[in-house]
């Protein structure tokens, strides 16, 4: 039996350099995957799904303050922002995170493409990054359509001077984005725990869709404290720059009852946002890193 | 230093069942080495591990002297791989997808376009580099991945069975592929249940079953020490042939072990000896009123080897 022995064989001697001088090191490889991963989301049907979310979104605010024109809305460019941006953004956030996301890891087992890419000389890392990237940039694109129609409406009422105040606008799109990231951490680390991309699509859906919003209702109703660690309740700080900082605990009088109204502070508000983006990336790279092509 | 791949203690279990047993493999130099063994027999599990798909219980792999498992880009970087059959990104093309795969190896890319237009047509691909892959059957996927693992012109070639998911057409290629990338200073580890393909395409081969290798040598070698040196041959004839005029016509040659009917027109003869002894063989079936249509080797060497050992391992 040539070449095989019943014991333990030492190891060769490592190879020199050779072919690993020329391979990118792992943030140019994140860079190209993610190049190449976005022009897939772009071509997809999933990103015109996306963009007809948008659309129909769009059109609708667009008809409905029309058709209604509401005073407070029209009072002020930073109103109108306020209240057709803020959550708008966040909605369409859920869906792109959801869209793009969803898949992003999960598919890599289910569809085989991992195969694919994992036979390259790459790190796990290279793959998670790369299309966390895509997924983020896929998404901004659809954020950005949005922006667009928001701000076309806004000229549309006040003209030129809707760009009176671009520096709150940014702030609050800056918002948006930390709130996409956190999103995907989130959307990521589901997608590295199920090999099926279904699960991780309904688990994200039905958590923030549903899940959250009864998770607060019940937490405030029953404990009467602050639910600060909802990534959903902290969404709320997107509009702020547009519309100010609400009281943080209010007390509201609704058919003779007294009920609590809580409203995040901007330190909880970034603070949440960055713990998620930090916490579920880590933890979703933790459980890539770990999975299994089987 | 010449292309090498090695398994040390190589095991892989899944709760209580072990795929591969503490496999210790060094196979060097530039040669095609055919890994064979039934299904279920550790194959893939091995090429995974290679290639850092699946984590060993214990154990590692090396490829050209460095870990696998603790730097798996170094490893691979002079690799080229196809396990099971990938899928590529569905609105890609072919050639993006080659562009991709070379731009993660680090190739210039005026190298990508030209290896790319080279292993395409290789692939017979070239004329479809353009269209999105997701339109695409099994077959020409396949082909776009045998591409992909060629791109850079690697010193290391693992391929999982290549030419699943073709046709018979598709199957001739890629062996005709594979035999033209035996070239100086390249090592071709390929798994496959195909024997002829393996006879026809590698050197050495190694054989699997149950998670144990059984052996691991030269195929020459394989034939002259494990075979029994005895080979089997079927013969036809144009109509029903007699047992008693078989029996006359074959007795007294002492190059038949035996033989055995499948039909009333076709035999199945086990010979030993040289070919002079099967030449009058022939003759002799061939005197016969019946009519000689065909006579032909029914199992090659590897193929008696195979199912021997492996049955050894079913007993």
């Amino acid at each position: 039996m040539s070449g095989s022995s019943a014991g333990p064989i030492p190891a060769s001697t490592p190879a020199p350099d050779g072919a690993i001088g020329r391979v990118p090191d792992t943030v140019g490889q994140a860079l190209i995957l993610s190049r190449y991963q976005l022009r897939d989301y772009l071509r997809s049907r999933r990103f015109l799904l996306m963009i007809a979310i948008v659309v129909a979104l769009g059109a609708i605010l667009t008809l409905v303050i029309a058709h209604f024109r509401p005073s407070g809305l029209l009072s002020s460019p930073n109103n109108f922002y306020g209240g057709i941006w803020g959550g708008g953004a966040a909605f369409l956030i859920l869906f792109a995170g959801i869209i793009f996301g969803g898949d992003a890891i999960a598919g890599e087992f289910q569809n085989k493409t991992g195969y694919f890419l994992m036979g390259l000389p790459l790190r796990r890392v290279t793959v998670y990054a790369g299309k966390y990237l895509a997924v983020l940039l896929a998404s901004i694109v659809s954020i950005l359509l949005y922006l667009v129609v928001v701000l076309a409406n806004g000229v549309a009422y006040f003209g030129w001077s809707a760009f009176s105040d671009p520096g709150q606008l940014l702030a609050s799109f800056a918002l948006a984005l930390l709130y996409l990231l956190a999103l995907m951490g989130f959307v990521f680390l589901f997608s590295s725990l199920f090999k099926t991309s279904l699960y991780a699509v309904l688990v994200v859906a039905v958590l923030f869709l549903i899940g959250f919003s009864i998770l607060q209702s019940v937490i405030v109703s029953l404990t009467a404290t602050e639910p600060w660690y909802l990534l959903s309740y902290v969404s709320g700080v997107i509009s702020y720059p547009l519309t100010g900082v609400p009281e943080h605990v209010a007390h509201v009088r609704a058919a003779g009852v007294l009920a609590t109204v809580y409203s995040p502070t901007y330190a909880e508000g970034i603070g949440v946002m960055l713990g998620y983006f930090f916490l579920t990336t880590i933890g979703g790279l933790f459980l890539f890193e770990r999975e299994e092509f089987t | 230093m010449s292309p090498s791949i090695h398994a040390v203690d190589l095991t892989k279990r899944f709760n209580s069942f072990t795929a591969l047993d503490h496999l210790n493999l060094q196979v060097e130099g530039a040669k095609c080495v055919g890994f064979l063994g039934p299904n279920g027999a550790g194959k893939t599990t091995t090429l995974k591990m290679f290639t850092d798909l699946i984590f060993p219980t214990e154990g590692e792999s090396f490829i050209n002297g460095v870990s696998v498992q603790k730097d798996r880009k170094r490893a691979l970087s002079v690799c080229g791989d196809l396990i099971e059959t990938p899928e590529i990104y569905p609105s890609l093309t072919p050639r993006e997808a080659l562009e991709m795969s070379g731009a993660l190896r680090g190739m210039r890319p005026e190298e990508i376009r030209s290896r790319t237009t080279t292993v395409l047509e290789e692939v017979k691909m070239g004329d479809w580099a353009g269209q999105k892959v997701g339109r695409f059957s099994k077959g020409m996927k396949q082909r776009v991945n045998l591409a992909a693992a060629l791109l850079s012109d690697p010193e290391v070639v693992i391929l999982d069975e290549p030419s699943t998911g073709l046709d018979p057409r598709g199957m001739a290629e890629v062996r005709a592929i594979v035999k033209g990338l035996k070239k100086e200073n390249r090592l071709i580890f390929m798994s496959s249940h195909i024997l002829s393909e393996v006879v026809d395409v590698c050197d050495e081969v190694a054989l699997l079953d149950r998670g144990k290798l059984l052996f691991y040598d030269t195929l020459a070698n394989v034939s002259q020490r494990l075979g029994t040196g005895s080979r089997t041959v079927e013969a036809e004839f144009a109509s029903p042939v007699e047992d008693d005029a078989l029996r006359a016509s074959l007795s007294g040659l002492s190059q038949v072990v035996g033989w055995s009917r499948s039909s009333d027109r076709r035999i199945t003869v086990e010979l030993r000896g040289d070919l002079g002894g099967q030449a009058t063989v022939v003759q002799r079936l061939a005197s016969l009123p019946s009519g000689l249509v065909s006579f032909h080797q029914s199992r090659s060497a590897l193929e008696e080897v195979y199912l021997r050992e492996i049955s050894v391992g079913d007993a």
